[in-house]
């Protein structure tokens, strides 16, 4: 077929030298090489007991953050929710009762929260969505297990430790 | 003992030639008679022809026999696509292995018990001997059929081009 | 044949058995971590101290794995072809000699379980015959892979066989035996035949890893083609030992090389060590020294597989008759010719 552009290049391909078909040289050659990585530092990171650094703009596993003064931020408007692409986030809002005012911000908050990370595909987008700062995917990796129920995350798994003062 | 032996090594490899005629399947035959030549092996170091023997185990069943048992595997004879033999073939059969039965007990009468044969040199069929021998008065016929083998390999090679010559 | 001789030979048997057992086992180990070295990797480290109980892992893996027999296959040969290729593996051990007699007390006892007239051919024999396992179990499996894998494994074994075959007559042609233990007792010191014989060493090496199914020939399991070769219907056990046959193939083929080409129990210097270590200790030495060299060829066996890509078919067959055959009948002629030269003058 005549070509359309003259952007095609013809290559011709020499036939092999006679050292060149001895081939022995060439073997040589590369068992020099792959012998060389013998000796170099391996690449391999031991993951459980090693790990390596994440990049900062990283997105782990979802964390839900409390204010200074160690109270949930989450007021369970349930915009992470609509902003899911993936459906993931779920969650039952209550009312704040008087005597639970140390223990959320915000008169509403979330009785029940879940993200479920099978679904889950750590896009970031609650992040993005969240007007109060609430959830943020700073966590490590998410590990793995045997059952799909395991991997429904509630409030217990989500929510970050109270700040103990010192 | 060593009488015992091959009594029970002959009583073997009668057996499994039988079974090579006997298997339906040809890849069995072809296995039963790997097994016959490791019993004709056997009968060879009883014989103290250990050069014959190793010679028959690697020729016969790692060379022959591996090319025959890869020419059937190539074939894949089954009952599936076996034609069917017409009558007049099965008739034809049974008079040739009827003549062939005939020949095999007349000439079995005609024959008679001969002295055992004693071999002079007992390490006759050990490597140095046998060369010796070989190399030596029987020089001639050892030629001639190398020259025999290779007129085959050439006529092999000949039937395989596909131009007229 | 008295008691004695019968337990000597049979002690000797067993150990030679669990030792060629052993570093298989060890082989596979080995080569994973060769493997994982050469591509800047780590390799198994989890099992014990860096890993050095992946074996056994893996041993107790292949046996706990459900055995599968397929409906079609041939119940009986199919359970027949790995048993053959462990045989076939295990026997060629028998004639290789391991180190000079040691006396232990009065008695003197060879490292070796028989010196055969014809040991070479012997292994020859062995060697041939090993192809039988990948071709009864490759049929049996009634897979059309498996059958392909079976007949490229014939036809590769006996190609390769012919090269390997004259260069080992060019060997012959130097040590003028065909006893192994007489070729070995011949390259003492540094007399090894690798110096008179460096073709038909590279010869009989190429023509190893053929007939082991090594990469880069190892055509008959390549997995891009063939996706496991003859043992892709293998499950449990019986694939392991055709892994296991793969390896111990290795192991007994290393042990031939360095016996034919690299002096076997020989080294340089080894009269002054026998004469200042005694009858006991200086041969065991002299063992020792034959399976560094077994190791390092192990080595070699691994570090070509993770070097050179694999040989395509038709590759193979070409290098098998058009190259190694005329090179091992030249070799053979300048052999002869060289030989007769310096026996005349």
């Amino acid at each position: 077929m005549e070509p359309l552009t003259n952007k095609k290049k013809v290559l011709a391909q020499k036939p092999l030298t006679f050292a060149e078909r001895m081939y022995l040289p060439a073997i040589t050659k590369g068992l020099s090489i792959t012998i060389s990585h013998f000796f170099k530092k391996e690449a391999t990171i031991r993951y459980p007991e090693v790990e390596r650094e994440f990049s900062t703009n990283w997105r782990g596993m979802h964390s839900l953050k409390r204010d200074e003064e160690g109270r949930e931020r989450c007021t369970a408007c349930g915009l992470c929710a609509l902003s899911c692409p993936a459906e993931a986030i779920t969650m039952i809002a209550a009312e704040r009762k008087p005597e639970e005012k140390h223990l959320y911000r915000e008169e509403k908050y979330a009785a029940m929260y879940e993200i479920n990370m099978l679904r889950c595909i750590f896009c970031g987008l609650c992040e993005e969505a969240c007007p109060k700062e609430a959830i943020y995917l700073d966590g490590p990796i998410v590990p793995s297990d045997y059952l799909r129920k395991d991997f429904i995350y509630g409030k217990d798994k989500l929510v970050e430790a109270p700040l103990t003062l010192k | 003992m060593g009488t015992s032996v091959f009594y029970i090594v002959a009583a073997l490899s009668v057996f499994f030639s039988l079974m090579v005629i006997f298997s339906k399947n040809p890849v069995h035959s072809v296995l039963y008679l790997i097994v016959t030549f490791f019993t004709f092996t056997v009968h060879y170091i009883l014989l103290n022809a250990q050069f014959l023997a190793v010679v028959n185990f690697i020729v016969y069943m790692g060379a022959i026999m591996v090319l025959f048992l890869f020419v059937l595997m190539l074939l894949n004879l089954n009952k599936d696509n076996e034609p069917l033999k017409s009558p007049l073939v099965k008739i034809v059969g049974i008079i040739a292995g009827c003549c062939l039965v005939v020949t095999l007990v007349g000439s079995l009468k005609a024959t008679a018990v001969s002295n055992p044969l004693l071999l002079k040199n007992p390490g006759l069929g050990l490597i140095q001997n046998l060369g010796r021998e070989l190399f030596g008065p029987f020089m001639l016929p050892f030629e001639l059929s190398s020259i025999l083998l290779l007129t085959a390999m050439v006529g092999a090679v000949l039937l395989t081009k596909k131009e007229k010559i | 044949m008295e008691i004695a001789f019968v337990l000597e030979k049979f002690i000797l048997v067993t150990i030679i058995f669990a030792i060629s057992l052993v570093i298989a086992m060890y082989s596979t180990y080995a080569e994973r971590k060769v493997a994982a070295f050469l591509q800047d990797r780590l390799g198994p480290d989890r099992a014990g101290p860096f890993g050095i109980l992946q074996p056994l892992a893996d041993g107790v893996k292949m046996f706990m794995k459900e055995e599968i027999v397929p409906t079609n296959s041939n119940k009986w040969l199919f359970m027949v072809g790995p048993g053959l290729a462990m045989l076939t593996a295990c026997i060629g051990t028998a004639v290789i000699p391991w180190g000079t007699a040691i006396q232990i007390g009065e008695r003197v006892i060879p490292l070796q379980v028989t010196d055969i007239n014809v040991g070479l051919l012997y292994i020859f024999g062995v060697v041939s015959l090993g192809v039988y396992g990948v071709m009864i179990g490759g049929w049996a499996s009634n897979n059309k892979y498996s059958l392909l894998s079976a007949i490229r494994a014939a036809s590769q074994n006996i190609s390769y066989e012919i090269a390997m075959g004259l260069s080992i007559i060019a060997l012959l042609l130097v040590s003028g035996t065909l006893s192994l233990k007489e070729i070995v007792e011949q390259q003492h010191g540094w007399h090894w035949n690798v110096i008179y014989q460096p073709i038909g060493f590279i010869l009989f090496l190429i023509c190893a890893f053929a007939e082991t199914n090594r990469a880069p020939f190892d055509l008959p399991e390549c997995e891009t083609e063939l996706i496991g070769g003859y043992h892709t219907e293998y499950s449990s056990m019986k694939l392991g030992f055709y892994l296991f046959a793969e390896y111990i193939n290795m192991f007994v083929s290393s042990a031939v090389i360095a016996s034919l080409y690299f002096g076997g129990y020989n080294y340089p210097g080894m009269d002054w060590v026998l004469q200042h270590t005694g009858t006991t200790i200086g041969p065991l030495i002299g063992t020792l020294v034959f399976f560094i060299k077994i190791f390092a060829f192990i080595f070699f066996f691994m570090w070509v597989r993770w070097t050179i890509p694999r040989f395509r078919y038709d590759q193979l067959m070409h290098l098998g008759w058009k190259v190694l055959i005329p090179l091992a009948i030249a070799n053979i002629i300048v052999t002869g010719v060289v030989i007769a030269i310096i026996e005349k003058f």
